[in-house]
């Protein structure tokens, strides 16, 4: 039986771990062996954090259903609130 | 030839015989991990052949192509193991890696003793990437050893391919080794008479003449 096991790496001492992908393999010292050799044999990687799917807990539900679009950073947009007074002090960019 | 290049020679004649070797799994390993991973330990194999190839060509007066491709089939110096063909049987594979890493991490602990202090560090250098192969082969033996079917599959290869093992050390370094491997697969292995280098294996013949045959192809080509 395989599993699948995400492998995280740290390209340099003290940054953060990114994740790198994913190996498949049938326990943890098949898993170690392979993400050795796909995210670390080429100096890519300071270390890696071998973690397997299933320990993975996953968020995915974020409701908005009232559409309170001012929480998120894209939700304000000044582009036309910008272009709307200009046009009102008669001062429009060409 | 002096003695030491002699010995450089048997050490990269096996590293380039066994890298080439295993090899032949690349696109065809039983999944796609094992692929890259034995590929990459192939690859490996490849490279210390090329820095021992270096180092005894230096001695030599020539370089480490020549060494690696222009010579005669019966000039090889490399142990009969590592010439046999096992595609597509993976369990010989394993038990071939698994004797052949064991057997290579002795030799190489000798060699990191040396009073040659080229020698010396570049055993040093194969050792740690050597590492890893040891752990790729220790985990395989444990997979195998873990169900009946894989068991029978690697002690069989293991009964077949010792006198080809026994081959690749020398006698001082032989006893040691030998136990180490009867213990780790708990099975009775008799010491018997070595398949030693010098001998070469049938399949040998047919690798030598497609590993040189681009080489062969322009005789004196600067590539």
């Amino acid at each position: 039986m395989t599993s699948v096991w995400e492998v995280f790496r740290q390209e340099r001492k003290g940054q953060a771990f990114e994740h790198a992908g994913s190996v498949v393999a049938p326990d943890i010292a098949f898993a170690e062996a392979y993400a050795h050799e796909q995210y670390g044999r080429r100096g890519e990687s300071v270390a890696l954090w071998v973690v397997p799917r299933d320990a993975i807990h996953e968020l995915d539900d974020f409701p908005d259903e009232l559409g309170r679009n001012y929480h998120r950073v894209d939700g304000y947009s000044l582009k036309v609130k910008l272009k709307e007074a200009r046009e009102r002090a008669g001062t429009a960019t060409p | 030839m002096s003695e030491r290049a002699q010995r450089l020679l048997e050490l990269a004649d096996d590293e380039l015989v066994l890298g080439w070797r295993n090899s032949e799994w690349t696109g065809i390993a039983p999944s796609l991990e094992e692929d890259v991973a034995f590929s990459s330990i192939a690859q490996n194999e490849i490279g210390h052949a090329r820095a021992l190839y270096e180092l005894a060509a230096a001695d030599l007066g020539t370089t480490a192509d020549e060494l690696a491709f222009d010579r005669q089939p019966g000039e090889y110096r490399a142990a009969p193991l590592v010439e046999l063909r096992f595609v597509p049987d993976w369990g010989r594979t394993i038990a071939r890696h698994y004797l052949y890493e064991t057997a290579d991490e002795a030799r190489i602990a000798a060699l990191k003793g040396s009073s040659d202090a080229d020698v010396a560090g570049l055993a040093a250098k194969i050792d740690r990437e050597e590492v890893y192969h040891r752990l790729h082969a220790e985990m395989w033996v444990d997979r195998l050893l873990a169900s009946p079917d894989g068991r029978v599959r690697l002690i069989d290869a293991t009964r077949e391919l010792w006198p080809y093992a026994l081959g690749i050390l020398d006698d001082d370094l032989r006893p040691t080794w030998a136990e180490r491997v009867r213990e780790r697969l708990g099975v009775d292995l008799t010491n018997g008479d070595a398949i030693a280098r010098g001998a070469h294996a049938d399949d040998w013949t047919a690798l030598w003449d497609e590993m040189t045959m681009v080489r062969r192809s322009v005789p004196g080509a600067q590539w």
